[in-house]
């Protein structure tokens, strides 16, 4: 009798324990369970270097689904999440498959990392599901890897590049001036160098250094001596992640006074910097104090729900979620195909800036303004999320947006 | 003028190399004396750096400088307790399976408690300022980093070959079994020695805080670098330690003035280099089950 009940505890025991770990390993996050609900997909890296941004993407999204779901849900259906962790490339394409084929996604929102942009595109493009990258800037990914069913709402790098180049112009840091650049040896780098050096050269600028940068480095001493025996005018970077916020607080360290300015940049790498660390201008496609008042009420509520002003990632993954359900109830239908029509039709959304923004047909490039920012004097800041000061907006109010978004070179080749 | 630039470099290297040594010096005494190669002391790295950054708005950087790796010495003492002791004379590859678990715990831990995002931490505003010699630059918190690196391998170096502590302790490294049978209970010895090697994983941490990213994969990005300081300095060598951290360190300085994109392969190809030469790395002893 002890001992019968005694192996049926046990067996039930083995049987919670297994049945636990496989949901642990199995199940992805799904926020909330219900029959008649649109499942959207997240996809994007919160482990590795990438994390930091990812976490604020998976915020980003969360706080628009909650709601979207507040205002009564799309088409009366509420929008449920699921949320995965993209890893790489190979990891990021696996799950895509699996969030389309099993969870029945309608679309597929995120990722920063351009290679694995470029792997979950092509599986959105053979599945026919539409796929809206909030983060990774590789130009290719909007050139010869393009495709209908990939859109963009961030920046390419070229646009970064644009739109603070314009700035560096106004405060004559570029032309007859001696640049030195610091650059992430990967992929994103080359790309984002290549361009940043067309646009300073052509306009006027040298580079008296050009060096590679492996992402693993962690001390940038003997770079920082190098700058210094140099004496150039300008240091830019065209690092990524936690590069910069090493970089920063070392420069900070050596005492370095040559202006710093960016192509690449994301503010939660200069906050993770600390006081006194961070300085220069850089470019951001959008930050917490642009001066809109459907961009004030998103900050008001991200910092309600999470006690820290919103970063520029998770503008992109809330706008892209926002952008989708606006457009299902626009077309009265949650159908993949037809989303993807829509968007390249040229449909206009509040992105949170002064100006719409709209995807063009060309590349699926989202069309939009872009800001660059200015370090604040440490003395002068309120706050840790106090650091820099906005110095406006590119594109201009007369001109048209399309100056910023990268050249219709004929690279990319869209079916008709 | 170039050779002024190299002269440079290579003081800097120096610099840097204390930085290396930090944190290699406790990964080897634990290897040296308990068998144990610690894939967490990146992880406890980390912890020290956290503390750093939690404690210091309290009780300011000087306190965090000594709490913290108090702290993450205290917590050494719990791991031998209840993880290592039950794998000094077990086969190595349980041991790399244990603490290859408990950095991706240590690690996964920081993340859901502090988030992913690094953590903003700056040097003390009276540690700052360069110091200049001539033409080269320090940075006054280096020198300090350099000189706190000195007083910590010279203490330590003082504990393991001058007291009857570090006696007993190498003793044991070599015939556990003859201390044990001279009345000497080695426990209490390799407790303190686990505690002393990852506080000072701990001091690492609380040093290296103001001029590097605080985030959670901060003890892996480091831990490599450790473990090839380790390597080329010689399994269980103390002095190979110390001149390997500097090597490391001048080797990738002029890595990095000569050809930027190898700067971090360098210290991978110069420990490929010292294994085909010396395969016990510069100064490493005969160790039996490693053989």
């Amino acid at each position: 009798m002890v001992q019968s009940n005694d192996l049926t505890r046990r067996t039930l025991l083995k049987g919670t324990a297994s049945a636990t770990a496989l949901v642990g390993i199995g199940m992805p996050a799904i926020v909330k369970a219900q029959a008649d609900v649109i499942r959207i997909g997240h996809l994007t890296p919160v482990t590795g270097f990438l994390g930091p941004l990812g976490e604020f993407a998976q915020m980003g999204v969360r706080l628009a689904a909650e709601e979207i779901n507040a205002a009564g849900g799309i088409l009366g259906r509420p929008v449920e999440l699921v949320i995965e962790d993209s890893v790489n490339p190979q990891t990021a394409s696996a799950k895509a498959e699996r969030l389309i084929e099993r969870d029945k996604v309608a679309m597929i929102i995120g990722e920063i990392s351009s290679a694995s942009a470029l792997a979950i595109g092509q599986v959105a493009d053979r599945t026919k599901t539409v796929f809206i990258n909030t983060g990774a800037n590789s130009d290719a990914l909007r050139g010869a890897s393009c495709n209908p069913f990939m859109f963009h709402i961030e920046a390419a790098n070229s646009m970064m590049v644009l739109a603070v180049g314009n700035y560096l112009k106004s405060e004559n840091m570029i032309k007859g001036k001696k640049w030195y650049s610091l650059t992430a040896d990967y992929a994103f780098g080359h790309d984002l160098f290549r361009v940043a050096k067309k646009f300073v050269t052509e306009n006027g600028g040298e580079f008296v250094g050009e060096e590679l940068v492996p992402t693993d480095a962690t001390d940038f001493s003997p770079y920082l001596l190098k700058i210094r025996q140099a004496r150039p005018d300008v240091v830019a970077s065209n690092l990524a992640g936690n590069q910069i916020t090493n970089f920063i607080k070392q420069y900070a360290e050596y005492g370095l006074q040559f202006p710093i300015t960016g192509f690449g940049f994301d503010t939660a790498v200069a906050w993770g910097a600390g006081k006194g660390n961070f300085s220069g201008i850089w470019p951001l496609i959008w930050h917490h104090l642009v001066d809109s008042p459907s961009s004030k009420k998103y900050v008001e509520a991200f910092a309600k729900k999470y006690g820290k002003p919103p970063e520029n990632q998770s503008w992109g993954d809330y706008n892209s979620l926002k952008i989708v359900a606006q457009s299902f109830a626009e077309l009265k239908s949650a159908d993949p195909q037809k989303l993807a029509e829509h968007l390249r039709k040229g449909a206009k959304f509040d992105i949170l800036k002064s100006r719409e923004g709209y995807f063009r047909a060309y590349d699926n490039q989202m069309v939009q303004e872009m800001y660059a920012v200015r370090a604040k004097d440490p003395d002068k800041m309120k706050d840790q999320w106090d650091i820099y000061d906005p110095l406006g907006s590119v594109p201009g109010p007369s001109e048209s947006l399309e100056v910023l978004a990268p050249p219709q070179d004929g690279a990319c080749k869209m079916p008709a | 003028m170039a050779v002024i630039f190299l002269l440079e470099q290579v003081l800097n290297g120096l610099l840097v190399g204390a930085y290396y040594l930090l944190i290699a010096l406790g990964l080897s005494l634990i290897f040296s004396l308990g068998g144990i190669v610690n894939l967490a002391h990146g992880a406890f790295y980390a912890v020290g750096a956290y503390l750093a950054v939690s404690l210091a708005p309290w009780i300011g950087f000087g306190g965090a400088f000594f709490a913290s790796p108090l702290l993450v010495a205290f917590l050494g003492v719990l791991v031998e307790r209840f993880f290592f002791r039950k794998f000094y004379r077990a086969d190595p590859i349980l041991s790399l399976l244990l603490t290859f678990g408990l950095a991706m715990i240590i690690e996964q831990s920081l993340r859901m408690i502090f988030g992913a995002a690094p953590l903003p931490f700056s040097i003390p505003p009276a540690l700052r300022g360069q110091v200049f010699l001539g033409d080269f630059i320090y940075p006054r918190y280096r020198l300090i980093i350099f000189g706190v690196a000195l007083a910590a391998v010279t203490a330590t170096w003082f504990l393991v070959y001058r007291t009857a502590f570090g006696r007993v302790v190498r003793a044991g490294a070599q015939n556990p079994d003859m201390v044990g049978a001279l009345g000497i209970s080695l426990q209490p010895y390799m407790t303190a020695v686990v505690a002393v090697g990852l506080g000072l994983a701990g001091l690492a941490g609380v040093l290296l805080a103001p001029i590097s990213g605080v985030h959670p994969a901060m003890g892996a990005e480091i831990l490599t670098a450790a473990f090839v300081v380790v390597v080329i300095g010689g399994l269980g060598s103390f002095w190979g330690v110390i001149a390997a951290a500097a090597l490391v360190g001048v080797v990738r300085g002029l890595t990095i003035y000569f050809f930027p994109p190898a700067g971090e392969a360098s210290i991978y190809l110069l420990m490929a280099l010292v294994l085909l030469l010396r395969p016990r790395g510069l100064l490493g002893e005969r160790i039996q089950k490693f053989e």
